[in-house]
């Protein structure tokens, strides 16, 4: 599949945040690398259906998967627990439990998300992004707070999955568009 | 969910010395007039009358009875009440139109409520519809604001992912509801038992605490007069500690 995005526009507040933005994602892995404040969230929640451009196209009806900026997980529940909420009956268990383990959450079972660290719950956000079903992944800084080990297995992670769909990581480090041998959009 | 201080206020020393001081009122009161015990019975005939009428079939059909109007119609109230408060999340069309409703409820004498009920209603349903009415304006009131509280930013995760209705409701708005319900219904509770009584005074269906309760003061039988009412706040009491129970055990299986 391949995302398209054309002459996107968004202010706030009379201040342009988002100017003309055009480019197209296909399979694999696309970063989407600007300074701070200059409007990559802004442009994934549109993607995702959260905020309303002011003009400007992009691809539709997209069945997206996400990590957030912030990690928004349910925290009175356990790994499994966020990941059943979302995948409901279609979650595969041992698949799951083997994806928690390759992120160095195989042994908290039972632990509320409330007790993690923030490495452990930012982990968690691209377990659940990864295992959902989904067409493309929107991925918003998915490694802050990570450990130089556990981003080399999220990115191992992406690689995987930018062979399968397109996947918008915003990033400020050019290290990860590297490392994943990704097209980059400056914005 | 933990209690609060004010909960766990009431110390036996202090109960102990109010019933003393009952005792001696009492006793005081039969020193200065012929027939005063029957101004002011004291604790221990209360007590001696309770153990008497414990032993009654009356007695237990007239706690079911009661149980049966006022807890029935605490049910009725709360679910009724979170059904509205749904709606009125929803809509605020909902939300405007019952905002009248609510205050009205709040600021009307309950005793007026049940003299106007009493012109529509059978004797048997007035204790129901007051207790469903007291207990609906805090429940509706506390859920709605439990639904607000729920985690915008959750519900835009849940949204993304196409999450379901039926999960969202369990994972989202549940625990951000439960905190305000549970607080709603300790009050509710304690309200809807005192309404309720007073309804079934006015009302007297038969086989109740309530029509005991007037029969006791047509009587002059102040010894029934308190124990029928030490019966109504044991049974309130029950029900409130059973009620929480049951909605922080549900809290607790839910992992909150």
């Amino acid at each position: 599949m391949e995302l398209h995005i054309e002459n996107l526009c968004k202010a706030f507040d009379g201040r342009l945040v988002l100017e003309h933005v055009t480019f197209t994602a296909g399979t694999g892995v696309t970063c989407v690398m600007a300074p701070s404040g200059a409007g990559k969230t802004t442009l994934l929640h549109i993607l995702l259906g959260l905020e309303r451009p002011d003009s400007g196209n992009f691809t539709g009806n997209v069945r997206w998967a996400a990590v957030f900026q912030e990690d928004r997980l349910l925290e009175h529940l356990d790994a499994m627990g966020n990941l059943r909420f979302v995948l409901g009956a279609a979650l595969d268990e041992p698949a799951a439990g083997a994806l928690l383990t390759e992120l160095g959450l195989g042994d908290t079972a039972g632990k509320p998300v409330r007790e993690f660290s923030g490495g452990m719950k930012r982990r968690l956000a691209l377990a659940r992004a990864l295992l959902a079903p989904s067409d493309a992944l929107a991925l918003d800084e998915p490694f802050t707070g990570l450990d130089e080990e556990n981003r080399a297995r999220c990115l191992a992670l992406l690689r995987r999955a930018g062979e399968e769909k397109p996947v918008l990581l915003v990033t400020h480090d050019p290290a990860d568009a590297q490392a994943l041998d990704a097209a980059v959009v400056k914005l | 969910m933990k209690k609060t201080a004010a909960q766990n206020s009431i110390r036996p020393w202090a109960v102990l010395f109010w019933l003393l001081v009952w005792q001696g009122a009492s006793m005081v009161f039969s020193a200065l007039w012929p027939n005063g015990h029957l101004l002011l019975a004291s604790p221990i005939s209360a007590a001696l009358r309770l153990g008497e009428l414990a032993f009654t079939a009356a007695f237990w059909r007239a706690v079911g009875g009661s149980i049966a109007h006022i807890f029935g119609g605490f049910l009725a109230g709360c679910a009724l009440a979170v059904a509205l408060a749904a709606l009125s999340a929803r809509w605020r069309l909902v939300r405007e139109l019952l905002y009248p409703l609510t205050a009205a409820v709040k600021a009307v004498p309950v005793v007026s409520f049940i003299i106007l009920a009493l012109v529509w209603l059978d004797s048997r349903s007035l204790p129901l519809f007051i207790s469903a009415l007291m207990v609906f304006p805090p429940v509706y009131l506390n859920v709605l604001a439990g639904i607000a509280a729920a985690d915008g930013k959750l519900l835009e995760m849940a949204r993304v992912f196409r999450v379901p209705l039926g999960r969202r409701l369990a994972g989202i708005y549940l625990p951000a509801v439960l905190p305000y319900f549970r607080s709603a219904v300790s009050l509710a509770l304690g309200l809807c038992w005192k309404a309720g009584a007073a309804a079934e005074v006015i009302g007297l269906p038969s086989g109740t605490i309530g029509e005991r309760l007037y029969t006791a003061k047509v009587y002059f039988q102040t010894p029934d007069l308190f124990a029928w009412t030490a019966v109504i706040v044991a049974v309130s009491v029950l029900f409130e500690k059973l009620f929480l129970a049951l909605v922080d055990a549900l809290a607790g299986k839910a992992g909150l």
